[in-house]
């Protein structure tokens, strides 16, 4: 839509991805040199086996899963601010985690009413399915009410209402549960990039492609929706369409987001913010690559945070991204005084 | 006048407007037959809550109609597609924009979403013509601000450039000058007064600048309790039809000055 080239923003970010990205690998309980990461990456075979286990099959799995968490989560946060024209959505907002939650509550907390019927006893990948199904299942209630009431502030205290609803349930079932079993929940719910095998990790990135294509798919409405739905309308968009492109691919992506790394907080409704005041535009052939590379960057740099107050322990990611974001959206707020969607 | 046979654009057959509500049914107005022709400047007229957006609404697909027909390029509205729509009629509404970062030529720019591929990109020939919107509007000092930085006449000016650039024959404004002084909403008028006569388009607009519009444009469409006029806007003063727009006891129309007045016995 502009002339204006964002050439010297976009390489500059993706120098600091790629140094982040190192970092990210280079911190962990074990020390290994720079020049040997290097070596393992090269293809180097006479560094230590047990290096190049942890640096292949840990580290780096942990760093690429920061990159699709991080950017996945802030294009969901984007498109869902663009759609519903407010600079407070988010996937967060519409109840799609709490879907996800109340999914792997009912996997985990659900099998001392239900008895172990459900299939697989909590391993990585029931708990993906339970919280896939179910923040498929929030998601399709909330766009159901979306196409019933057309205000679109009303959506959002519809998606925070299912919210409170799931999270009622949920205490509900942790009363009922093992002090084991609400243990392994509350861990779930503190969000994780770690821990996930090249199989799983094969899965998460696929899915993810998907979602992320899609995205290119719908640069023009998303533009069009800029000027409202009425003028969208009328420059031959197919709204009910376009909305549900738009909430498919958001449930896609925060659906394997959450599947596999937990409800991760606030990167969603922040990210996008930063983009728009790096870049200060609203294209969205400009901003959806610029919030992913800014996604992908925040969560290297919590995942970051995460590790560095002792060796032994990380930190929950998801107390790091609420943490750190929620004075960094405050300061933006209080700067620039004004948020656009 | 002008005797010569133009080109209908748009045309309404036994046209009922309203609502639709479960069951009931509210009639706004019923069996309109209009007939516009190409290159006319129309407004719209009637007092608050007569239905004029309604009926904007209606011949621009945003509601459906309760029965009869609307007929664009001879061709029915209900057989549009939205994309195909988008290339014949084009909107300026009164709802104010969301607040986002667009620029100036962005907004302009996005007129040209009915003709622009999947990644939304500018061809040398849509450059052109939102250059010749934006030169025909008169806002090429604006083009590198953001659209939140103007004034609410430039604003105006910009969202008219915008469905100038959709390049469409009918374009419908919906009170194009609701929040404008005199000065800028005679400047509004003025300028859609001579993109009519340069582009040939027919511009239709819903206003409550009842004297401004027996003044300048071509043709009135008079929306009253009773009954829906329209034509030429001496014709109508003729014909004494302007005269039951408002209640006669506050407001009259004046046939020698051709304007409405306060009445005196107030």
């Amino acid at each position: 839509m502009k002339n204006k080239t964002y050439t010297k923003q976009f390489i500059l970010l993706l120098i600091l991805v790629v140094f982040l990205c190192f970092v990210n690998i280079s911190l962990g309980s074990v020390s290994i040199p720079f020049k040997d990461i290097f070596a393992i990456f090269l293809g180097d075979e006479t560094v230590k086996d047990s290096w190049q286990t942890i640096i292949l099959n840990f580290r780096l799995p942990k760093a690429i899963t920061a990159i699709l968490v991080g950017s996945g989560l802030s294009i969901s946060g984007l498109l869902m601010q663009t759609l519903f024209r407010n600079p407070l959505a988010g996937p967060f907002v519409l109840g799609i985690s709490s879907g996800a939650s109340i999914g792997v509550a009912l996997l985990i907390l659900g099998s001392s009413f239900f008895g172990s019927f459900l299939f697989l006893e909590s391993s990585s990948w029931s708990i993906a399915i339970a919280s896939s199904l179910g923040s498929f299942l929030v998601l399709s209630a909330v766009i159901l009410a979306a196409n019933k009431v057309r205000n679109t502030m009303s959506i959002l205290i519809i998606g925070l209402m299912f919210g409170s609803f799931t999270a009622a349930i949920i205490s509900v079932l942790s009363y009922f549960s093992e002090a084991q079993q609400i243990q392994q929940y509350v861990f779930w719910s503190f969000g994780s990039l770690g821990n996930l095998s090249w199989d799983e990790l094969t899965v998460f990135i696929s899915i993810y492609l998907i979602g992320f294509i899609g995205v290119f798919a719908i640069i023009k409405p998303l533009n069009s929706l800029l000027l409202g739905e009425k003028y969208a309308k009328s420059l031959g968009i197919n709204i009910k369409q376009s909305r549900i492109i738009i909430l498919a691919i958001t449930s896609l992506l925060t659906g394997v987001i959450t599947a596999f790394s937990g409800p991760i907080a606030f990167i969603g409704l922040a990210v996008p913010h930063i983009a728009k005041l790096i870049f200060t535009t609203s294209n969205h052939k400009i901003l959806i690559p610029a919030t992913a590379i800014t996604g992908a960057i925040v969560l290297l740099i919590c995942d970051i945070i995460a590790q560095l107050p002792t060796v032994e322990y990380t930190l929950p990611i998801n107390a790091i991204t609420s943490l750190f974001g929620a004075p960094v959206v405050i300061w933006l707020l209080i700067r620039k005084k004004k948020m656009y969607i | 006048m002008d005797t010569s046979k133009k080109h209908i654009v748009l045309e309404t057959k036994n046209l009922t407007i309203g609502y639709q509500q479960k069951k009931t049914k509210k009639v706004i107005a019923s069996d309109l037959n209009l007939a516009i022709e190409k290159g006319t400047f129309i407004a719209l007229l009637g007092e608050n809550g007569i239905g004029k957006s309604t009926l904007l609404r209606t011949i621009s697909k945003v509601q459906n109609q309760l029965s009869g027909a609307v007929f664009l390029n001879d061709k029915n509205l209900i057989e549009y597609n939205n994309k195909e729509l988008a290339t014949n009629l084009s909107l300026v509404l009164t709802e104010r924009l969301p607040e986002s970062q667009l620029t100036v030529f962005e907004l302009i720019a996005l007129g040209r979403q009915p003709y622009t591929n999947w990644v939304d990109a500018l061809s040398e020939y849509d450059i052109e013509k939102i250059n010749t919107a934006i030169k025909l509007t008169e806002v090429a000092h604006l083009k590198d601000n953001r659209f939140y930085e103007l004034s609410d006449g430039q604003l105006q000016r910009v969202l008219i450039a915008r469905a100038l650039a959709q390049d469409t024959d009918v374009i419908i404004l919906d009170e194009p000058t609701a929040h404008l002084d005199m000065h800028h909403t005679y400047k509004i008028f003025q300028l859609l007064k001579n993109l009519v006569e340069t582009t040939q388009k027919t511009i239709i607009i819903s206003t409550h600048q009842i004297n401004l519009a027996i003044e300048i444009v071509d043709e009135l469409i008079v929306m009253t309790k009773d009954a829906v006029f329209s034509g030429k806007t001496e014709n109508l003063i003729e014909q004494n039809k302007l005269d039951n727009l408002f209640p006669k006891e506050i407001l009259s129309f004046n046939k020698r000055l051709g304007q409405f007045t306060i009445s005196k016995d107030n």
